[in-house]
């Protein structure tokens, strides 16, 4: 079933990967929709609400392409990846943007043919076990058995850090995030590990989260990001500078409440001009936008301090990394000029 | 004599042979033009058909391995892990369902009410639930109903049951062993001679031997005299909870076992249909024949109805058998490693090559398979040869 599935999107992909390479903004104007490819359902970055719209981190990134590129954040239609069907969806076109919890890597960047826009959460691997193991350091698990979502960077941080601290562990590898819980909460597993912000999300999902606990060792650099397919320039600018619009928002202010306001009087802060199009921002009509994409992204979708503060406090994670650079954190962007 | 083309047409046997020729030109077109297509678009893509990953170091840890296997081990060695994991999955499935579905066949055709319709319910639920839910049902049975290690169920302080698995005690072979191989050689060899020469013995003379105790007996007695002999050179690893599991003895997983036994009884409903209408197809004549010259029910049944079955029995149940191995690749829903989950899954994901790792995933499928096939086909052929 596995098989006949994946095997149908690569053979889908490289049979029709040639139509869908260049001209992406084209398409998906004609469309009138923008594809997006996000997780099966993690609590905080893509999970469905009670009424079965899909809310969260990445989809609100989703949603903020869309407003900049069709002026209307809701016209994105959502298509679920695993962590091993992911590229191969994007590959085959089933997506313009990969929106989905995605590391930055060598591998992924350069072998598969595909483009990281940029950093839009900085993570790193964690794991989380029971309070009742009595266990304080990850450095303490030998021996234990450990749940791990397949298809991710996390098997070879996990195989690294125990083979580098001498330790022995048993795992249990697991498709989706979904199946890893339930695993998890009926004791096949003394530890679940993935990125800690999945960790949050999936603590928080349980019925007692304050029975677990976060170990405070994190293993590995996971900065995610959304991925685009190499080869259409216009449309890996177009993607990575909305990112850069929402964290530029939040440096200097812009929120979805005050960003119409801002946009129509002329601001001492001429950065602010540009970016809401009061003043001409060079180049813009080379990306196949109108002067109002960014005002489109933060009425609609906000700012990235909006977006974190509305998806991810709910599960107690923290800016951390994730601040702006001048508030600490590793985030600096470049400037619009 | 000129060639009318006409008259080539018109020719049954030459009208064929151009159709034919035909044919296989617009399928050797089809095949070129997918490969072009394929290899065409890898090239736009920016992607090009490489097996190199195969020997760079897979980086991942794998739970069940059957040869020695860790993280530094190449791509290929994973996916001979995942092979073998497979292999291991479907022969002990395989053996399992048969004997299960062979007794449930002949139960099914038994005259006692209530074992008649166990038997029948048994097939009709178990058959008509997807394999998926048996694999799932199983483990979740396990491992939701069975305790943590801590207060596994305890069997004769050597073995242990948990929703980690179960640890048996595991031999381990010591210095001497040698004799005990040699030994348990030669005990098969001679049961194997034995029941050759009673077989002739009872054509010749109608004497009976009791072959199948005098081999068991032989086949026990033989290597215990060896271990005897040396001293007895094997000791055991007896599991012992060292921190959050067990260690030492032998480790089955529950996604093992799960699969295994999942696997077993669902391919068993199917069998024991297979068997059932393999008995009914021999005509009540020969059970009469075989009753009424004195031979007691289950000698009928192994010495005149199961040897003319076998032969209607064999081809559907070669399918029985693919479908097996091949319904084991769901090992990925509960994360059993198999050939799917390393070569196709967690090797595909961290080296991105889909194309290159899905083929050779198929053709290793397409591989077990055909010898599969063949090994019955074969057996198939032996059975007909000695019943006609």
């Amino acid at each position: 079933m596995k098989i006949k599935a994946l095997l149908a999107a690569s053979v889908a992909g490289v049979m029709f990967a040639g139509s869908v390479l260049a001209g992406t903004l084209d398409d998906v104007r004609a469309r009138g929709k923008l594809n997006c490819i996000i997780n099966t359902g993690l609590a905080g970055f893509a999970a469905p609400d009670d009424k079965g719209n899909w809310q969260g981190f990445d989809v609100d990134f989703c949603k903020a392409v869309a407003a900049a590129v069709l002026g209307d954040a809701n016209k994105v239609s959502y298509t679920t990846a695993t962590g091993k069907t992911r590229f191969t969806k994007l590959a085959a076109g089933e997506g313009e943007i990969l929106s989905r919890n995605t590391t930055w890597t060598f591998s992924r960047d350069v072998d598969l043919a595909q483009t990281f826009i940029g950093v839009n959460y900085y993570d790193g691997q964690g794991f989380m076990v029971p309070k009742k193991l009595g266990v304080k350091s990850a450095k303490e698990l030998d021996g234990a058995s450990v749940c791990i979502q397949t298809g991710t960077t996390t098997e070879l941080n996990l195989a690294e850090f125990f083979a580098g601290n001498n330790m022995k562990y048993n795992p249990v590898p697991i498709e989706t995030n979904a199946e890893a819980q339930e695993l998890y909460k009926a004791g096949r597993c003394d530890v679940y590990t993935t990125d800690a912000s999945g960790l949050y999300a999936t603590k928080m999902s349980f019925d007692n989260p304050d029975a677990h606990a976060v170990l405070p060792e994190i293993v590995s650099k996971e900065p995610l990001g959304p991925v685009v397919r190499h080869g259409d320039d216009q449309w890996a600018d177009i993607v990575s500078w909305v990112l850069r619009a929402m964290m530029s928002a939040e440096e200097k202010g812009i929120t979805s409440k005050n960003v119409k306001k801002l946009a129509a009087q002329d601001n001492k802060d001429k950065e602010i001009n540009r970016l809401l199009g009061k003043d001409p921002l060079q180049g813009l009509s080379k990306l196949g936008l109108s002067a109002d994409w960014a005002v489109n992204v933060i009425s609609q979708v906000g700012n990235y301090a909006e977006s974190f503060e509305r998806n991810l406090y709910p599960l107690t994670i923290v800016r951390g990394m994730n601040a702006l650079y001048r508030d600490g954190g590793l985030h600096y962007i470049p400037p619009i000029k | 004599m000129s060639i009318n083309p006409l008259k080539i047409w018109r020719n049954e046997k030459s009208r064929q042979i151009i159709i034919q020729i035909i044919v296989l030109i617009i399928f050797g077109w089809f095949i070129s033009w997918l490969a072009g297509n394929v290899s065409g678009n890898f090239e736009r893509l920016g992607k090009d058909l490489s097996f190199e990953f195969l020997f760079i170091p897979a980086g991942y840890d794998i739970n069940q391995y059957l040869i020695s296997y860790n993280n530094r081990d190449s791509h290929l060695r994973a996916a001979i892990v995942g092979l073998l994991n497979t292999g291991l999955v479907a022969i002990c499935g395989i053996v399992i369902a048969t004997i299960f579905g062979l007794f449930l066949g002949v139960l099914r055709l038994s005259k006692n009410w209530l074992a008649n319709r166990i038997a029948y319910w048994y097939v009709e639920f178990t058959r008509n639930v997807p394999i998926l839910l048996h694999i799932l049902l199983w483990h979740g049975i396990i491992i939701n109903t069975l305790p943590h290690p801590k207060q596994a169920i305890d069997i004769f302080d050597v073995s242990y049951l948990t929703n980690r698995g179960f640890y048996i005690p595991k031999p381990i072979a010591e210095s001497g062993i040698g004799l005990f191989y040699l030994f348990t050689v030669i005990a098969i060899i001679f049961a194997v001679l034995f029941s050759r020469y009673s077989k002739k013995r009872q054509e010749l003379t109608g004497k009976q031997f009791p072959v199948f105790w005098i081999n068991l007996m032989v086949i026990i007695l033989f290597p215990c005299i060896a271990l005897a002999f040396n001293n007895f050179p094997i000791s055991l690893s007896i599991p012992e909870l060292k921190g959050f599991n067990f260690r030492g003895g032998l480790h089955l997983s529950p996604e093992l076992i799960a699969l295994t036994f999942a696997l077993a009884i669902y391919t068993a409903a199917f069998i024991a249909e297979i068997v059932r209408a393999g008995i009914l197809a021999i005509h009540k004549g020969q059970r009469e024949a075989a009753e009424s010259i004195g031979l007691k029910p289950d000698r009928v049944m192994n010495l005149v109805i199961l040897p003319q079955a076998r032969r209607v029995i064999i081809p559907p149940l070669t399918s029985q058998y693919l479908n097996l191995t091949k319904n084991s690749s769901l090992a990925i829903a509960i994360g059993y490693m198999d050939l799917v989950a390393t070569l196709g899954g967690i090797s595909l994901n961290q080296t991105g090559r889909e194309m290159e790792t899905m083929v050779l995933v198929l053709l290793i499928y397409l591989c077990i398979s055909l010898s599969i096939s063949s090994l019955m086909n074969w057996y198939n052929y032996r059975v007909k040869l000695v019943d006609r």
